[in-house]
């Protein structure tokens, strides 16, 4: 089967979905829920009708509804995030190498068949993008408006970078991983998009190259042929077209670690609404959340027995615990999670519930086997990150 | 019914991907839609259109958040735009950006 077959067989099954989808994908608007959330449904080749934050360069955002079907987020669904235009839309993957080099013996250039050929690993992972849900900030900072689905869940196919750093032979005194991918600048001005790991994270064996993503090749906004995957980690690091890796003895000074993607450096990464921290560091590790996906805020219920339903995730850790409550956090029970697909995984959840007639908050809260939980209250930095307050849909039950 | 579908299709993708060894030939050539998103008219939307549209769509600007201070806000990104990104607008070029900015989003 060539690729022209394989987008065949996506198109067919972004049809099939059309068909089940209601009232969002039928409109070629959607609002999201805060001031100037107005945006158009795009459909982009690969895709399904997704939301349109820009187009040049794109930027996609999952409609909410798609996360209640299933933990595993659909390639032509999952979200879309650049930030610099020059996208290698003609990139030809019989001719793409990988270069491997700096600190290393042996400098590698490797092809998509070399890298198929080494031994392949798998993990399921959530994705999230740093800026996911900012426009719920308040006040109001400055970027990418998103709601809360600039993130997806896929089983990832490719090599483990330890592998492939192993092949190179890295020398004594690393310190750092550079990665650069295909995408650039549309002027040497603007800075390049590259990220950094630290030697070790990068060396820990879960750091993976990955050319598959449910069981198909990348989709071409996600990557394609090939990206980097750090589980648990914020999207920003899981760098796209992937064709560059350098391994250097000192810490990367690149506009986009240094300058971009920083989070206060206060215990809980917050500051107070509005103020600007007095140090910062770069963003890492995703804040742990959990949504409920069934009911959307505003909806109208019948009285009685209902099952509530939705998602939770962490940095790694796993989630040990969902509770739900259905009077406004007053009282909370717990929910019954799903199958396990991996500690980076969205991990289902499930309750029965009784509402009386009435208005209602419904509340979920995630807790990690480290303890780790989600706060009552929404923590502010102003680049509008990490946001993982208790989450509340507001429903009327008759 | 729906969701089998779905699955099947991208199972039996999967499976001949994989049966190949994710062969993989021509050249992307990847095509995005038509850019659509626009500058709303406001004073001096031809020197917006000749700055801001060298990097980024018109809708990078439109889905921006409602400010209380949009004049600082609108100075703020446009000095952001030329300091951080480098883009290269003329000194006197500024003011009207941010004007047009402040008066229009």
């Amino acid at each position: 089967m060539d690729r022209r077959d394989l987008l065949k067989g996506a198109g067919l099954a972004a049809l099939a979905a059309g068909f089940g989808v209601t009232r969002a994908l039928a409109d070629d608007t959607v609002t999201l829920p805060f001031a100037n959330g107005e945006r158009p449904l795009v459909r982009y080749p690969q895709k399904r009708p997704l939301i349109g934050l820009t187009s040049r360069p794109p930027q996609l955002e999952t409609p909410f509804q798609i996360f209640n079907n299933g933990p595993i987020t659909p390639n032509d669904a999952f979200f879309v995030r650049y930030h610099l235009s020059g996208l290698p839309y003609d990139l030809d993957p019989g001719k793409f190498t990988l270069e491997v080099k700096g600190k290393v013996d042996k400098p590698l250039k490797l092809s998509l068949r070399d890298i198929r050929k080494m031994k392949a690993t798998e993990i399921v992972a959530v994705n999230q993008c740093s800026g996911n849900s900012r426009g719920f900030f308040e006040p109001r900072v400055a970027g990418g408006q998103l709601a809360n689905g600039a993130m997806g869940n896929a089983r990832w196919l490719g090599v483990s970078l330890k592998a492939v750093l192993e092949m190179a032979g890295v020398q004594s005194g690393a310190k750092q991983v550079v990665f650069d991918g295909m995408d650039g600048p549309p002027s040497d001005r603007t800075p390049d998009f590259a990220k950094a790991l630290d030697f070790d994270h990068a060396a820990d064996g879960e750091v993976m190259l990955a050319y598959g993503m449910n069981d198909a090749p990348l989709p071409f906004l996600n990557g394609f042929p090939l990206r980097l995957i750090v589980p648990g980690y914020y999207g920003t690091y899981w760098v796209k077209h992937l064709n560059e890796i350098t391994v250097i003895d000192n810490v990367f000074d690149g506009f986009w670690m240094k300058s971009a993607y920083r989070i206060p450096d206060t215990p809980d990464n917050s500051v107070e609404p509005g103020t600007t921290p007095k140090a910062t560091i770069p963003i890492n590790r995703f804040t742990i959340r959990s949504f409920i996906t069934n009911v959307a805020n505003g909806a109208k219920l019948k009285a009685g027995n209902t099952t509530l339903q939705g998602i939770a995730f962490d940095s790694g850790k796993g989630i040990k615990d969902v509770a739900v409550s259905t009077d406004g956090g007053k009282t909370w029970t717990q929910a019954k999670l799903g199958k396990d697909l991996g500690k980076y995984s969205f991990r289902e959840w499930k309750l029965p519930v009784k509402l009386a007639a009435g208005s209602h908050d419904l509340k979920v809260r995630a807790t990690s086997n480290s303890g780790e939980t989600q706060p009552d209250q929404p923590r502010w930095n102003p680049a509008g990150y990490l946001r993982n307050v208790v989450e509340t849909v507001r429903v009327t039950v008759a | 019914m729906r969701r089998t579908f779905l699955l099947t299709t991208a199972f039996v993708a999967g499976l001949a991907w994989l049966a190949t060894g994710g062969a993989v030939a021509a050249p992307v050539n990847y095509k995005t839609p038509k850019e659509t998103a626009a500058f709303k008219p406001g004073p001096n939307l031809d020197v917006v259109q000749n700055n801001c549209s060298a990097c980024h769509s018109a809708d990078y600007v439109s889905t921006q958040p409602p400010m209380k201070n949009k004049q600082q806000f609108w100075q703020a990104e446009v000095t952001k735009m030329i300091k951080v990104y480098g883009a290269q607008i003329d000194d006197a070029d500024v003011g009207k950006i941010v004007e047009y900015l402040a008066a229009t989003y």
